[in-house]
């Protein structure tokens, strides 16, 4: 395996992904000998996991079970051990889209972080791309560089350990693309329009606060950066749920109610209020919003250099 | 990595993107053909080498000339009112009338001045608020400063430009929409991915331009062939279409039934071949626009697909003349040029055939005007575990029963069901908003990862998974009562 190719099997060394169920999920090193604790009792990585195909279910001590899936960027993303705030799947999309991403693409980031965006980006440009990354955070470049080395994919990126508003990528003309989630943008903006291609490329700014976004559209302005753009992207999750919603009694006579011109609720709605009250209900599939959904992670600003 | 680079220069036969402001057209290249675009009509010619992101300004006769960086001149102008309680709309602050301006035109004088003679002869300008102003040549620039730049096509640009211009055409898919189709789907260099979809080919050009001509694509399609307008406009390399195959949805059944073998596949073709050298006036005419739709709806369809109003009677007529001269061509070839085109079809469907019997693919991505239910559940099937896959539907409640569907089946985990909202903004200092209008709606998505599907036991773990992923569902219910 590696993140940026697909295997079927799980092999010694492999980071997999052990699938407890809805939304419970962690990442484990796969090692001869080893064993993994989970809920459902242990995992013995030896018989349990090496040589097991990929999305195989795999049964625990105490009888339960979870899956074991491929890791993906969109799973680490999910259970990556965080060093900083980090970038979910919903903006990387657009970033990648935006941004124009592609095998062969040349990208600089700062600052890494914990390498959720990171991941995606070296998914995306492989197997010809490269990205270079710059984290002014030294711990955190050393871990970038750990996992990058683990992950199967040390090849595609190199990690510099700099301060981007001070010294810029390291590297001169050679992007496609930049992207940017720092505090304070605006001050490597011409560090970024000299990491980019002579003939152009697409540069992006992450910021949670508008003030930082302002700033940093006058200085992209400044440096000559066309077709500005900030947007912003919301997800909005749905549950299915099956809901049933009772017929209101306003008094009519009880062998009236088959033509009320529903469709009464079947038996098989036990359990539920409706039951009780032995009250025709209506049965319905619906997507309902989570009562709570992120808001707001962060303001995008895109433009181009030409 | 063979695109890009230095040879991002305009060239003869490119699909090239116009942009003025927010608004994209896509246009084959072509010299001495005349383009309409935003009211205004020019050639492509002078654009010929210039590199791609280049800004023209359109001349007289048509002509594009690349822009000058100029300073702004309308900076002079340094007086501002602070607020418009003296300012009355009685419909004469314009000394201008709009057969001056029409003159200012006719002259071949340039946008940029006509904005100029505008400004002075605004009898408000001069009262109006500093922000008032900046708007008001804002509004100017925007109509007589006839400016397009030409940008080479990508999928931020075409998604964009589909979903502006032709929406229907691509089951309201929005871009950001298709952007998180990627993502989800986990599309990657050296994959092997199924595409179904409905949309012009556009989200099949993007799956094929985050592959970067590494690893293969089975477009799945319904009909006569599998439509490729908006493939076609993204200009990849040939390269990138060696490892493209196509499989008819209709013969979906039966491979997964193994009853799709050499003998009976090539039944729908022979007997189109069979008619045909029979009798080869009607069916001849078939069988042309049949391998129109397949084979060729390359850049004739795709601008047919951007063009809008003037401009299509133009380019209709002239694909016409086209039409009947390949149809002739058509008619003329021998027997055994048809017999030879047949062979070769036959022999990329058996290949495409043989790659989805793998049942090994890396993932599903589905985006169409069809019911996703019965496509999801037969096109899984293709699917290797531990792989993501990713439904597109305009509306939710197909979803709704997609979702449940599959959690009978089985051998699905982490579907999401989802949404995303996109709202741009304007960024200004002291003026900075969201914009007054946002999308409505860019339809919606169900994603998941397939499983091994444990058959002896399916019924146990299918209650357990839905145990596991529909945790609060009762107490939903109750809520629900109590609203």
């Amino acid at each position: 395996m590696s993140f940026v190719e697909y295997g079927d099997t799980i092999k010694d060394g492999d980071t997999a992904i052990v699938f407890l169920g809805h939304e419970s999920m962690f990442p484990v090193k796969v090692q001869h000998g080893t064993v993994t604790q989970t809920k459902y009792g242990v995992i013995r990585h030896s018989t349990d996991l090496i040589g097991k195909k990929y999305g195989s279910r795999v049964t625990c001590s105490k009888g339960g079970w979870v899956f074991i899936l491929h890791p993906t960027p969109e799973l680490w993303t999910m259970n990556l051990p965080h060093r900083t705030q980090i970038l979910y799947s919903t903006d990387i999309s657009i970033i990648t889209m935006m941004l124009e991403l592609k095998p062969g693409s040349i990208v600089c980031e700062s600052g890494t972080g914990s390498g959720s965006l990171s991941h995606a980006l070296i998914r995306t440009v492989a197997p010809t791309g490269h990205l270079y990354t710059v984290e002014f955070h030294q711990q955190r470049a050393e871990k970038a560089r750990e996992e990058f080395r683990e992950h199967g994919v040390e090849h595609l990126v190199t990690v510099t350990n700099q301060d981007v508003c001070k010294n810029g990528f390291g590297v001169s003309n050679i992007a496609d693309a930049v992207f940017l989630d720092i505090p304070s943008p605006w001050e490597a903006i011409g560090h970024a329009k000299s990491a980019l291609k002579a003939e152009g490329g697409r540069i992006c700014s992450f910021s949670p606060c508008i003030e930082q976004v302002q700033r940093t559209c006058l200085a992209m302005e400044e440096y000559g950066f066309t077709e500005i753009n900030t947007l912003e992207i919301l997800l909005r999750v749905y549950n299915v749920r099956t809901i049933s919603l009772q017929i209101p009694d306003l008094g009519k006579a009880a062998e009236d109610n088959s033509s009320t011109g529903f469709d009464s609720s079947s038996p098989s709605n036990q359990g539920s209020l409706c039951a009780n009250l032995q009250q025709g209900t209506v049965q319905f599939k619906s997507g309902v919003p989570l009562r709570e959904m992120v808001g707001h992670t962060g303001y995008l600003t895109f433009a181009t250099k030409s | 990595a063979m695109e890009g680079g230095e040879g991002a220069r305009v060239r003869e036969g490119d699909v090239a993107v116009l942009k003025r402001g927010e608004v994209y057209k896509a246009v084959p290249v072509l010299r001495r053909r005349k383009i309409i675009f935003e009211k205004q009509w020019f050639y492509l010619d002078n654009a010929i080498g210039h590199i791609y992101g280049t800004t023209f300004e359109v001349t007289n006769g048509g002509n594009l000339q690349p822009k000058q960086e100029v300073e702004e001149t309308t900076t002079e102008t340094k007086e501002a009112g602070t607020d418009n309680r003296n300012i009355v709309d009685d419909g004469k602050s314009q000394k201008l009338t709009h057969d001056d301006i029409k003159a200012l035109k006719d002259k071949g004088i340039k946008g940029q001045e006509i904005v100029q003679q505008l400004i002075e002869n605004s009898t408000t300008f001069r009262d109006k608020t500093e922000f008032a102003q900046d708007k008001y040549i804002k509004k100017k620039k925007k109509k007589y400063e006839a400016v397009i730049t030409i940008v080479k096509p990508s999928t931020r640009i075409l998604s964009t430009m589909y979903y502006a211009r032709e929406p229907g055409k691509i089951n309201h898919l929005r871009y950001d929409t298709l952007a998180q189709m990627l993502t989800l789907g986990n599309i990657h260099a050296g994959s092997k991915i199924i595409v179904m979809e409905t949309c012009a080919g556009l989200v099949l050009g993007a799956v094929m331009e985050r592959m970067g001509g590494y690893g293969s694509i089975i477009q799945m399609y319904s009909g006569g062939g599998p439509v490729r307008a908006a493939t076609s406009c993204f200009g990849f390399p040939k390269l990138f279409f060696d490892n493209l195959h196509e499989f008819p949805l209709s013969k979906v059944d039966s491979l997964l039934s193994r009853t799709f073998s050499t003998e009976t596949l090539p039944s729908d073709f022979e007997d189109n071949t069979l008619v045909e050298e029979e009798s080869n006036g009607l069916t001849g005419e078939k069988q042309t626009s049949l391998q129109e739709t397949e084979e060729e709806p390359t850049t004739e369809a795709a601008m047919e697909i951007n063009q809008t109003e003037e401009q299509e009677t133009v380019d209709i007529n002239a694909d016409d003349v086209e039409f009947k001269e390949n149809k002739e061509k058509e008619n003329k070839e021998s027997v055994r040029e048809k017999q030879i085109k047949q062979l070769e079809r036959r022999r990329k469907l058996i290949e495409a055939a043989s790659l989805l019997r793998e049942k090994n693919a890396d993932g599903l991505i589905v985006a169409s005007k069809f019911h996703p239910t019965p496509l999801l559940l037969s096109l899984l099937e293709f699917v290797a575990p531990s792989r993501p896959f990713v439904v597109y539907c305009q509306y939710k409640e197909p979803l709704l029963e997609c979702y449940t569907k599959l959690r009978e089946r089985g051998g699905v985990i982490n579907l999401k069901l989802s949404e995303t909202w996109l709202r741009n903004y304007q960024v200004l200092p002291d003026r900075s908003h969201p914009k007054l209008i946002m999308s409505g709606g860019g339809g919606y998505l169900l994603s998941g990862i397939t499983v091994v599907l444990d058959k002896g036991k399916s019924d146990s773990s299918n209650l357990e998974a839905l145990k596991m992923e529909e945790p609060s569902a009762k107490r939903c219910k109750v809520q629900d009562l109590h609203c």
